[in-house]
């Protein structure tokens, strides 16, 4: 279980995440809405640990465990496991190593030639990690990688943007992976957190609960299809209003 | 040497007190010309275990030659061994090759002046050797040629003038290694390097440095390079040295001639690097590429790069990027490009700086710690792919940065 209380985030000085609370249950997908800005992709830097993210007040909880103060690499091994939506070219690193590192059993060489057929990265293992790939490229590394590290807690930021129709559901087909979206809910062991601007991955991805981050307060909690067709329908400045009403009962 | 020319004596004569044009001045007289004979080794195996770990942080392969064409070392002054095993491949000192081909005068200091500065003229004035490798039209080699200069003398300056010929359509690999016994006493190597690639010929020369924190070193490196030939030059220093200054020129002066530049440099603390290569496009389709990786642990690295387009349709890319992994230690970079004409397509890139965090954190993001990711990082940083390389050197390339990696990761 991912237990969020009261956090409260500061970038630079200043403070973008006010007071944020969110729980989310073993096997469970909850997903984030919200304009650009709001402060979406700063929960998940901050659930990760980035040292950009400054926690001021609140924490985090994982599995138990106080991880407010954790450095990444730990809270990686401990089960948490991040899709960047746009992750950093570093020259030189193959896109094979970032697979074997992610491994947790790196004897088994076979698995990384695996996971490249099955996201159809094969040519890019020889590659320096995220150099000149493409939009989808970039989301189908990234899960890649998550598919060798196993997370038990699955954080995507915006796993369909730059993608083609085309490549969108074989996304889905990761994203449900790492999910266990195949087994019952009461078997499952993984969980995720997924940030969604234009909401298509719900026509692949099933979530249990929807929210709306709105100027780094999170309200609105519920269907996220019904979330998804109120913001289509009126947008989020509706929204803010119910926010505005609801923010205490989320 | 009886025969060099006296117009060439009389211009070192006038350039001994010259001063180079770029880094600082060492005073030759703090050094020594003389040193004792070695013996000549008819099988360099036979070597000291040390002697021969030495050349091998260096590139050169003694105990299982059977990778190599041919071998040279020179300890201090004395040419110990020169031996080709291959038919069109000649290997020998640079003495020997010029009683032995009249026609050596035409190529002897044509490619570096020979008075650039009081380096080159003290080459001139106080020579003990150097190296003559030449293959033979058409002769295409799978294998290098190893080249060792030796220093085991204390407070020694090593002069070396190498010969370098690629005779037309023939392919040349050469592997350098510039090493010394001594532990931290000083010393100097001043190598002139003449290389001349005629047409359609290939020439890749990889040169190791591994010398130690009181050294100082000079080399002065010029390659001609005639109509689609090829020299690619690899450069790495790892290990530490006091001064080390050099600026080696290409002149890619037949159709479609190309020079590529590989450097990796390495500054400890204290050490003064100045390193730049220059490529003069001179003809039609000349093409030139310079990448140069520099790191600084607290000393200081100038990585130049100069391009100058002087015909049309010729193309030059520069590249320079420098990582600072201490809170001291500086690289400047200057890349330099010059057009003479419309027509060109020169451009540069140059980077410097120090390890970005969000590159850190997305290693550790899969679970490497931050040691783990760093060390990632800076290997990564210093895997050049080089085009045209074959495998084999590559590897013995990657091979040679590894071993020294070790000492700073």
């Amino acid at each position: 279980m991912l237990e969020i209380k009261n956090l409260t985030v500061a970038v630079e000085g200043k403070e973008i995440l006010h007071g944020v609370n969110l729980t989310i249950g073993t096997g469970e997908t909850h997903v984030l809405f919200g304009p650009n800005g709001s402060g979406k992709t700063t929960l998940l830097m901050t659930i990760m640990g980035l040292s950009k993210y400054q926690v001021t007040r609140g924490s985090i909880l994982f599995k138990g465990e106080d991880i407010t103060g954790m450095p990444v690499d730990e809270r990686a091994r401990l089960g948490i496991g991040i899709s960047f939506q746009r992750p950093p070219v570093v020259r030189g690193v193959k896109t094979k190593e970032m697979v074997l590192a992610s491994m947790k059993d790196k004897s088994n060489l076979d698995i990384v030639t695996t996971l490249a057929s099955r996201t159809d990265l094969t040519d890019f293992l020889d590659r320096d990690i995220n150099y000149g790939f493409s939009g989808g490229e970039i989301k189908r590394s990234e899960l890649m990688q998550l598919l060798a590290q196993q997370p038990e807690l699955v954080l995507l930021d915006e796993p369909e943007s730059g993608v083609d129709l085309e490549n969108i559901a074989l996304i889905g087909k990761l994203i449900n992976e790492l999910l266990e979206k195949d087994s019952p809910m009461h078997s499952r062991n993984n969980m995720g957190l997924i940030i969604t601007h234009t909401g298509h991955i719900l026509d692949y991805v099933n979530a249990r609960n929807g929210y709306i981050m709105l100027e780094g307060i999170i309200s609105c909690m519920g269907d996220p299809r019904e979330i998804l067709t109120e913001i289509k329908a009126r947008g989020y400045e509706q929204c803010a209003r119910c926010a505005f009403r609801s923010a205490h009962h989320v | 040497m009886s025969n060099i020319s006296e117009s060439k004596r009389e211009k070192a004569q006038s350039a001994i007190n010259k001063k180079a044009a770029m880094g600082e001045d060492i005073d030759l007289s703090q050094f020594t010309r003389s040193a004792e004979e070695h013996p000549y080794q008819k099988d360099p195996s036979e070597l000291t275990t040390a002697t021969k770990g030495k050349m091998l942080e260096a590139g050169l392969m003694l105990d299982d030659p059977s990778q190599r064409v041919g071998t040279f070392i020179q300890m201090d002054n004395t040419p110990i061994h020169s031996s080709a095993k291959e038919e069109g491949v000649e290997v020998m000192p640079v003495s020997q090759a010029m009683k032995k081909y009249d026609w050596l005068m035409d190529y002897y200091w044509q490619a570096v002046a020979v008075d650039t500065d009081k380096y080159t003229a003290s080459v001139e004035l106080g020579q003990n050797d150097g190296y003559f490798i030449r293959t033979l039209p058409g002769v295409k080699t799978d294998y290098p040629v190893q080249a060792c200069l030796y220093l085991s003398k204390a407070k020694f300056a090593q002069h070396v003038h190498n010969i370098i010929i690629a005779e037309e359509n023939s392919e040349l690999h050469i592997i350098t290694g510039c090493t010394t016994s001594l532990g931290n006493e000083p010393g100097m190597h001043l190598g002139v390097s003449e290389f001349y690639i005629k047409k359609g010929a290939k020439v890749t020369f990889t040169m190791i440095h591994s010398w130690n924190p009181e050294f100082a070193v000079r080399p002065r490196t010029a390659a001609i390079i005639e109509e689609d030939g090829l020299f690619l030059s690899n450069y790495v220093l790892m290990k530490p040295v006091n001064s080390l200054q050099m600026n080696p020129i290409a002149r890619c002066n037949g159709k479609n001639a190309t020079a590529r530049f590989n450097s990796i440099l390495v500054a400890r603390p204290e050490s003064n690097i100045d390193v730049g290569s220059r490529v003069f496009l001179n003809a039609e389709g000349a093409k030139t590429e310079i990448i140069t990786r520099a790191i600084t642990m607290g000393g200081n690295i100038v990585s130049r790069g100069y391009i100058e387009g002087n015909e049309v349709g010729v193309k030059g890319h520069l590249e320079c990027r420098g990582l600072i992994l201490t809170e001291k230690g500086t690289i400047h970079a200057i890349p330099e490009l010059k057009g003479n004409l419309a027509g060109i397509d020169l451009y540069h890139e140059a980077a410097v700086g120090k390890i970005a965090e969000e590159e850190v954190e997305y290693l550790m993001a899969r679970g490497m710690t931050r040691e783990q990711a760093t060390a990632t990082i800076v290997r990564g940083f210093l895997r050049v792919d080089i085009e045209g390389l074959p495998p084999m050197l590559n590897s013995e390339l990657q091979r040679a940065v590894k071993t020294s990696e070790k000492d700073f990761m």
